[in-house]
């Protein structure tokens, strides 16, 4: 055992010609059955060549023997850029624990309660979690370097694609980040429809998490009224953009299309249905012991620790920290809209999940304000190199057909300079760093994924928790994959 | 072998075979019920969740399960190289036999004329009945604890150490409330059992336990049951969401298969005994026509509106957290059935006692209550401390070097 041990150490620092060596060993061992022992020898040398292929590296977690004592502390919960001393108290030791009395468990990436494919390792006492490691990137599809290849216009249908929940946030942060560059105004109406879309967005993705939060913890009832109400919303969007998901329906310049006829009575239809849905979510989640006390005290990480891990959206609003965009940046036209924004107190699974389900209270009053108030106008902005001339114009104008051939062949000259634009995704802060050289392709667009940044925080509120508790924190946490390996 | 009378030619043709009938009869009607009980579920479930359910395999998708089934049996047999082959594939077995043998002692109606003979309508009514209940639902407990053992992964054990845990110590708590019953029927025969609560106080009230023996060892029992059964929501042992599959994420084809098979049929048996033990199990007005058949309908009707509040309270409520359970078998669920096992007993001897009982500990649960509670808060800072994991270090200064390279 000791040997296969360190030959398997010896494996994950191999390179891959050293591995294809000894997968034809194993391959090449004659007459397995009527040799026991070297067929059991071979069996180990392919399961440890096995392990070697699939190892990810130093993203994995190791041993306690191995690990050194930074990572240590990382995976069991410490957050490192705050002063130890108000984290750890060396009073409060007491325990060593052998490497005989735990277990390293892989929870993903084929996991069912994951969120996709993040894959969790964690090292086990019984069943109580003593590390964790998120280990990432089993989605990356380079979203990032393809936004290099695409031009301005083709951009949004790209970014729609990471956070798969909020696709509208996404394209609207990578079309603020644009149009900060281009430095044209929007008209009020497009503004209004931005606002009015990504609100409903933020709606149907809370919703898709209090249905796979509930389906967490076991109520498999909840999951499916989760559902129910997201298609509500959903059905919206397929009526107004064309699709369910992956919308590219906000795009610099503007939103593709104007709203459809009978919008507002479609909005008005889901403001006045969701309320009554969430107080009955609330009689089934909230008032019911058993998920109090499943979430209560569950998960807890404090305000410091959310700060020091530049936690945002609703993990960093459940400590106490009333840090919101649309509040504190206003971007859009979310300073003329009459919001509040919902703190928790204690920063457990509990309260990420009450401040989710007041945020749904909070933008169906946001949604309601918006039809009221909603201009009338254009909805694209009226700027020739933006904007491709109607088709009417083309038939009679010269110019509108030579900026309608630009348009489409070049795309929009976005002029050199750099810009981070930061919105309030269902998740957090999602930011766009764009990087403009004065072609009609991005030099660089980078996303500050929340999901991503979010993620961090895991071993510090899995620490001393429960597998159980593993599953509802992960849950709490409310991670998509796409955004965080884009 | 020499004494048994079935050798020794005492005993007829007629019993012989009036028994291997009762015995095919039970075992299919048990299967079929199963096909019945998932399709019921899942309609059932579906109607809550504003669903539609399975409406394709026959009339209102009634033969769905039937269609499940031998999809399953034609799938490939998989048994995981790192298994332990023998007790892997004994372990489903292991929780099928004791969940039929569990309905046998069960009565379902009550006597029919045949040939010539009296036969009850119960496929055995050994005279240690009960104890015989509480025997196979232990030995339940080896097929999950063997199959999460032998499967090899990691998984399937951590669900089948939940499994064993909570089976064994629910255990106590549902042999508990099961004594109050033999203590007041003075045997341990479910024919006598349910022989004893005919009849009614006062022509109003049936003379079942649940009213004999106040509600509380009937509540504690089908919670205890419940747990038992893993049926949601104490299903932390096939917790999908936690532990994958739970002990039998290994298993594939026919052996997947029936282990479910054991789980819905577990639950028809145990709905079925709560009904002997607690709701006077055949009993029940007759009105009008063969006089046979009423017990057997009152008897379908109880467990079938059991049946129903299982599948209710699994679209109800959420899984609760394996702590949790065990802190309310232990803490709550043993301490109230004994408390009440002690009284019931009292209330035997003499009702003076009973009613002295009674008080004693209504003022010591309250005063213990009481202390539990300003303990708990006297501690309830410490506990929050307590929640992290304290790991010893070492080597302090290293960290602190570390943590600007980290910036």
């Amino acid at each position: 055992m000791e040997e296969s041990l360190s030959s398997l150490k010896l494996l994950r620092q191999s390179d891959r010609g050293e591995l294809t060596m000894v997968k034809q060993v194993s391959s090449g061992s004659p007459n397995k059955a009527s040799n026991p022992s070297k067929d059991l020898l071979s069996k180990e040398v392919e399961i440890e060549a096995l392990a070697a292929e699939t190892s990810e590296g130093s993203q994995e977690m190791f041993e306690r023997s191995d690990t050194d004592m930074v990572e240590f502390r990382r995976e069991s919960g410490s957050v490192l850029r705050i002063a130890e001393g108000a984290i750890l108290d060396s009073s409060d030791i007491d325990v060593e624990v052998s490497e005989d009395e735990t277990m390293i468990i892989n929870m993903g990436p084929q996991h069912p309660s994951t969120h996709g494919v993040l894959r969790l390792m964690m090292e086990l006492k019984g069943e109580m979690v003593l590390r964790t490691k998120p280990v990432i990137g089993y989605l990356h599809t380079g979203m990032e370097k393809t936004a290099e290849g695409l031009s301005y216009i083709q951009g949004s249908t790209n970014v729609t694609r990471m956070d798969y929940l909020a696709p509208l946030h996404n394209e609207l942060v990578f079309s603020l980040a644009t149009e900060s560059l281009l430095g044209i105004d929007m008209p009020p109406r497009a503004t209004w429809i931005r606002m009015l879309m990504s609100e409903l967005n933020r709606l149907s993705s809370h919703l898709m998490w209090m249905a796979t939060n509930g389906m967490d913890l076991g109520s498999t009832s909840m999951m499916i009224y989760g559902f129910r109400e997201r298609e509500m919303v959903l059905s919206f969007f397929e009526k107004t953009t064309g699709l369910r998901m992956n919308h590219n329906y906000i795009r610099p310049g503007g939103v593709a299309a104007d709203l459809p006829d009978g919008w507002y009575d479609d909005v008005l239809a889901i403001c006045q249905t969701i309320p009554g849905r969430l107080d009955e979510y609330d009689e089934m989640l909230t008032g019911q012991p058993i998920f109090r006390e499943r979430t209560e005290g569950v998960g807890i990480i404090t305000q410091a620790q959310a700060i020091a891990l530049s936690a945002s959206g609703p993990l960093l609003r459940s400590t106490g920290v009333a840090w919101d965009l649309r509040k504190d940046i206003p971007y859009l036209a979310y300073d003329e809209v009459d919001f509040d924004v919902i703190v928790g107190s204690v920063g457990d699974t509990f309260d990420r999940f009450a401040v989710r389900l007041a945020e749904l209270r909070e933008s169906v009053r946001i949604i309601a304000q918006i039809i009221e108030k909603m201009p009338e106008g254009p909805y694209r902005t009226l700027d020739k190199k933006v904007t491709p001339p109607p088709r009417k114009r083309i038939d009679e104008s010269m110019e509108a057909l030579i900026h309608h051939f630009k348009l489409f062949t070049e795309g929009i000259h976005v002029p050199p300079g750099e810009s981070y634009v930061a919105v309030e995704s269902p998740r957090g802060e999602l930011g766009c760093y764009m990087v403009a050289d004065g072609s009609a392709k991005p030099f660089r667009m980078h996303i500050r994924g929340p999901s991503f940044v979010n993620l961090q925080s895991l071993p510090t509120m899995m620490a001393g928790s429960l597998i159980a508790d593993a599953v509802a924190i992960i849950s709490s946490i409310d991670p998509v994959m796409g955004e965080v390996d884009r | 072998m020499g004494q048994d009378p079935l050798f020794l030619g005492h005993i007829s043709l007629g019993v012989v075979l009036i028994v291997v009938v009762k015995v095919l009869v039970a075992f299919v009607a048990l299967l079929v019920s199963v096909l019945l009980m998932i399709w019921f579920e899942r309609k059932i479930i579906s109607d809550m969740q504003n669903r539609i359910g399975p409406n394709r395999a026959g009339p209102y998708g009634i033969l769905q399960t039937l269609a499940d089934g031998i999809k399953l049996f034609f799938k490939e047999d998989l048994i995981p190289e790192k298994s332990d082959r023998f007790a892997f594939k004994l372990a489903p077995y292991l929780t099928v036999i004791p969940a039929f043998l569990i309905f046998t002692i069960v009565p379902i109606g009550g006597t029919v004329h045949i040939f010539g003979h009296v036969a009850q309508l119960q496929v055995a009514d050994p005279p240690i009945g009960i104890l015989f209940l509480l025997a196979m639902s232990s030995v339940a407990v080896y097929g999950t604890m063997l199959a999460g053992w032998s499967s090899g992964s990691k998984y399937p054990l951590l669900g089948s150490v939940r499994a064993s845990a909570q089976m064994v110590s629910y255990e106590a708590a549902m042999g508990l409330s099961v004594a109050a019953v033999v203590l007041i029927t003075g045997s341990l025969g479910t024919r006598d059992i349910v022989n004893s609560q005919m009849g009614s106080f006062f022509g109003i009230f049936p003379k079942w336990n649940i009213i004999r023996l106040g509600i509380v060892p009937f509540v504690i029992f089908v919670i205890a049951i419940t747990a038992e059964l893993n049926r949601p929501p104490f299903d932390l042992t096939e917790a999908e969401q936690e532990l994958v599959g739970g002990f039998h994420t290994e298993y594939s084809s026919i052996r997947f298969a029936l282990f479910f098979l054991a789980e819905f049929m577990n639950t028809i048996s145990m709905s079925a005994v709560i009904v002997t033990l607690f709701l006077g199990g055949p009993d029940g007005p007759n009105l009008g026509g063969p006089a046979w058949i009423w017990p057997i309908l009152w008897f379908l009707i109880k467990t079938g509106a059991f049946l129903f509040f299982y599948v209710w309270v699994r679209a109800a409520l959420p899984r609760l957290r394996y702590d949790q359970l065990m802190d309310l078998g232990w803490k709550i669920l043993i301490p109230i059935s004994l408390a009440w096992l002690l009284l019931v007993g009292a209330m035997q001897v003499s009702k003076v006692y009973g009613f002295v009982l009674f008080v004693v500990f209504l003022i010591g649960g309250s005063v213990l209550y009481r202390a539990v509670s300003i303990g708990r808060d006297n501690d309830s800072d410490v506990e929050t401390i307590t929640t992290f994991t304290r790991i010893k270090f070492n080597d302090e200064t290293s960290i602190e070097g570390s943590n600007e390279g980290d910036n």
